[in-house]
């Protein structure tokens, strides 16, 4: 039978649910912060609210075929934080946070091995590395495995049930709210302590690939992480930090593919139309093939705008054997990738694989882009903590990192909730701001058939070309300049205004509203960071034209506040401050790339 | 790189309350249509996780590269076992290369 809309918002049904966890986003940290929590408490009453279903959900939905970090026998944390920094550009990063995130790492990585992941190793049983702290594994059932063990604990997950906002009691968050994408319900999730690990961004910006094909998600980052976690705390006023540096990776060009799995993974140099080594040729004053990340990551765009393109990883010495092993790697993460070479006939031993820049993403689990967090990782919200890609301050965490996060964050949320009991719902504050919720959000589906207004996908395609021209995106090599983020920065306004002309015809095109909506949140604020770094500090992630050089004055932090009562945002600093000692742009103590 | 679902083997996850694709699918695509057939509401969304295709259990899904992207004629076609799967990859010349890769236990067990 055909959906039928609610008509009034009495309509819909409530369901309250109250428990001592409430983890937003069962992915790779949330399924971590589950077990955790039950591991330190037999009694804690669990709950996790996903979007999809958590068998297959968020970045690692398709599988994974290597984890990027795990100490190797003979390196310490420390050393892993020194390697962090320097892949940033000697930051400034979180160093108290990358360190307590270091010394939990290895150990996520074990409980994944005994929870049944295969670790590639060698003839010996020694951890093969593939890179000098990247190890290969065959990931194709990462996502289950998490997921399954999270189940294990007895936490009540709630499937399709997409997170809208926070619950507020003044200025803690007691909990969340959202919508049952199957059921229609709304939902009210009252909670000691709530973490936020709803993954990072995409879709903020427009994929070239999205240009004259049915493919508007051709994406490297799983599409249907839309940066709600961020929207939720910006609207209630968390503070953001280092939103400006974004994450702008190397990918298979027209197939958005990581490219590690082939340059590091096999040693396959980068290469231009010329056939000239890039890194080699033109980078090697930064380190070469150890360059910076974004070094690597911007030098194929370069080569294209110094018309010097195309651009290749050169796969042409790989044997038959090797060739093989390479697309066994993206069958483990990215299997659709090989029937993208097939489809195109492309033997990996004959000819190059084509390179280009992704579309930018903000994800805090690679970059540092997300919620200033304190060392128990809570954010400046009490009662809201945050790991994985949500969490700022501290990059290259990819999948281990973020896992290790989720423990932290469990950790940080027990303590924190000792000391807090439930406010009752049916206090008249309380009340408010569930019916003004309930209201914001059903309000795109009780507009009516005849209703004149615009589609989600309409906004989110004009929100996304927008920022590609003006805020730095894939066609402009990703430079932007002060009058572009202005110009930016008033047609934001203007699709926010608007934002009551959205409407959807079922729980799906709700979803997509609501997707665009929380974008634009994230994308206005996002902008604010863009302008306050007057200066250029990691080209590509963050390139401004009008002030090309680095600024020593500005070798801090950006943060960001919006007021959540009249939405203005307001930009300040936080200084650096280095715990590890050692020369910050290397990533070793002996200076050594 | 959206999945095309062959209707003659499709046959909705008769006994599921909610079929398999549709459980797994990230992005909410993968819902049954009037005839009771699995099918993916907007091709343009699908990220190509390939999660649909790997858990039907009647083999009733493709993955297809839009041919803006990839030509025609290729496909990949995965066969789930307890601790391993088996990749069948064909290229447009008729090609056929098969992968078995591990996904659950320790490694070289
Ligand atoms: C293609 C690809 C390849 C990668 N390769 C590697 C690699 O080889 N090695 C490595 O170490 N790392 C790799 N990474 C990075 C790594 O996967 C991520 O850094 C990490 O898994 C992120 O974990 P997370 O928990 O923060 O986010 P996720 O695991 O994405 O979890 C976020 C969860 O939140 C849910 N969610 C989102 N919005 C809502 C909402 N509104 N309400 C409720 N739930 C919501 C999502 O459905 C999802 O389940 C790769 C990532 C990608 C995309
Ligand atoms: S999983 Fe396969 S059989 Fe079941 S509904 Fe989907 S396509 Fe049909
Ligand atoms: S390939 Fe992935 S995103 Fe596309 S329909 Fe299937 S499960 Fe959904």
């Amino acid at each position: 039978m055909a959906y039928q809309p609610p008509k009034d918002p009495q309509e819909i049904p409530v369901e309250e649910v109250s428990c001592g966890l409430l983890i937003i986003g069962g992915g790779n940290a949330g399924c971590f912060a589950a077990v955790e929590a039950r591991k330190l408490s037999p009694e804690m009453d669990i709950v996790i609210m996903e979007k999809a279903h958590i068998s297959r959900s968020g970045a690692t939905a398709a599988g994974m075929d290597a984890i990027n970090t795990y100490i190797p026998p003979g390196k310490t944390p420390e050393d892993l934080v020194r390697w962090s920094r320097s892949q940033v550009g000697g930051g400034p990063i979180r160093e108290d946070l990358a360190l307590t995130n270091a010394q939990e790492l290895n150990q996520a990585v074990d409980d994944l091995e005994d929870w049944g992941l295969p670790i590639v190793r060698d003839d010996e049983g020694n951890i093969k590395y593939r890179g000098g702290w990247d190890i290969s594994i065959r990931g194709e059932a990462l996502k289950p495995i998490m997921a399954e063990k999270a189940i294990e604990t007895g936490a009540r997950v709630y499937n399709r049930v997409v997170a809208t906002n926070l619950l507020m009691d003044g200025e803690k968050c007691v909990g969340a709210m959202g919508f049952g994408l199957r059921d229609g319900k709304f939902y009210v999730f009252r909670a000691k302590a709530t973490i936020v690990a709803t993954g990072g961004a995409c879709g903020l910006y427009k994929s070239y690939t999205a240009d004259s094909t049915t493919s508007h998600h051709q994406t490297w980052m799983c599409p249907f992480n839309v940066g709600t976690g961020y929207a939720m705390g910006i609207r209630q006023g968390a503070e953001m930090t280092s939103m400006e540096q974004r994450w702008v990776a190397t990918r298979t060009k027209d197939f958005c593919g990581p490219v590690d799995t082939i340059s590091v993974g096999y040693r396959s140099a980068m290469i231009n139309g010329r056939g000239e080594k890039i890194l080699e040729k033109h980078y090697a004053h930064l380190g070469g093939d150890k360059a910076p990340r974004y070094i690597r990551a911007n030098a194929p765009m370069d080569e294209w705008l110094a018309g010097r393109g195309p651009t290749f990883v050169d796969t042409t010495h790989l044997s038959d054997e090797e060739a093989k092993e390479l697309k066994i790697d993206y069958l483990c993460e990215r299997p659709s990738f090989v029937l993208f070479l097939a489809s195109r006939n492309h033997d990996v031993t004959k000819e190059p694989i084509e390179i280009y820049g992704s579309d930018p993403y903000i994800v805090g689990g690679h970059t540092q882009s997300g919620y200033w967090v304190d060392v128990e990782r809570m954010t400046t919200i009490p009662g809201l903590f945050a790991a994985g890609e949500t969490a700022g301050g501290n990059p290259n965490k990819f999948v281990g990192g973020c896992a290790a996060e989720g423990k932290l964050a469990t950790r940080g949320a027990l303590k924190y909730m000792q000391a807090v009991t439930l406010p009752p719902l049916d206090q008249a504050r309380m009340k408010a701001q569930i019916e003004a919720e309930k209201a914001r959000v059903f309000s795109p589906l009780m507009k009516g058939a005849e209703f004149d207004g615009v589609s989600p996908v309409e906004m989110e395609e004009r929100m996304q070309r927008l920022m590609d021209e003006y805020a730095g995106g894939t066609s402009q090599f990703y430079r932007t300049n002060e009058e572009r983020l202005d110009y930016a920065l008033r047609h934001l306004a203007m699709l926010k205004s608007q934002i009551g002309l959205l409407h959807a015809g079922d729980l799906h095109g709700l979803m997509l509203a609501h997707e665009v909506i929380d974008r634009l949140d994230v994308a206005e604020v996002l902008c604010h960071h863009l302008k306050h770094r007057r200066e250029t500090r990691w080209p590509g992630w963050q390139t401004r034209s009008d002030f090309p050089e680095a600024d020593p004055a500005l070798d801090c932090f950006v943060e960001t506040v919006r007021d959540p009562l009249t939405g203005e945002i307001k930009s300040f600093t936080r200084p650096y401050e280095q715990v590890v000692p050692g020369d910050r742009f290397k990533p070793t103590l002996d200076g050594k790339f | 790189m959206p999945p095309k679902v062959d209707l003659n083997k499709c046959d909705g996850c008769q006994a599921q309350d909610e079929p398999l694709c549709e459980q797994v699918c990230p992005g909410n695509l993968m819902t049954l249509g009037e005839n009771a057939k699995a099918y993916c509401r907007e091709l343009r969304d699908c990220w190509d996780c390939m999660s649909c295709t790997k858990v039907c259990p009647k083999g009733a899904i493709d993955t297809r590269v839009p041919y803006q992207l990839g030509y025609h004629g290729a496909s990949l076609t995965p066969m789930m076992g307890t601790n391993s799967v088996t990749w069948t990859c064909v290229d447009l010349n008729g090609n056929v290369e098969r992968f078995r890769v591990k996904t659950r236990g320790r490694y070289g067990e």
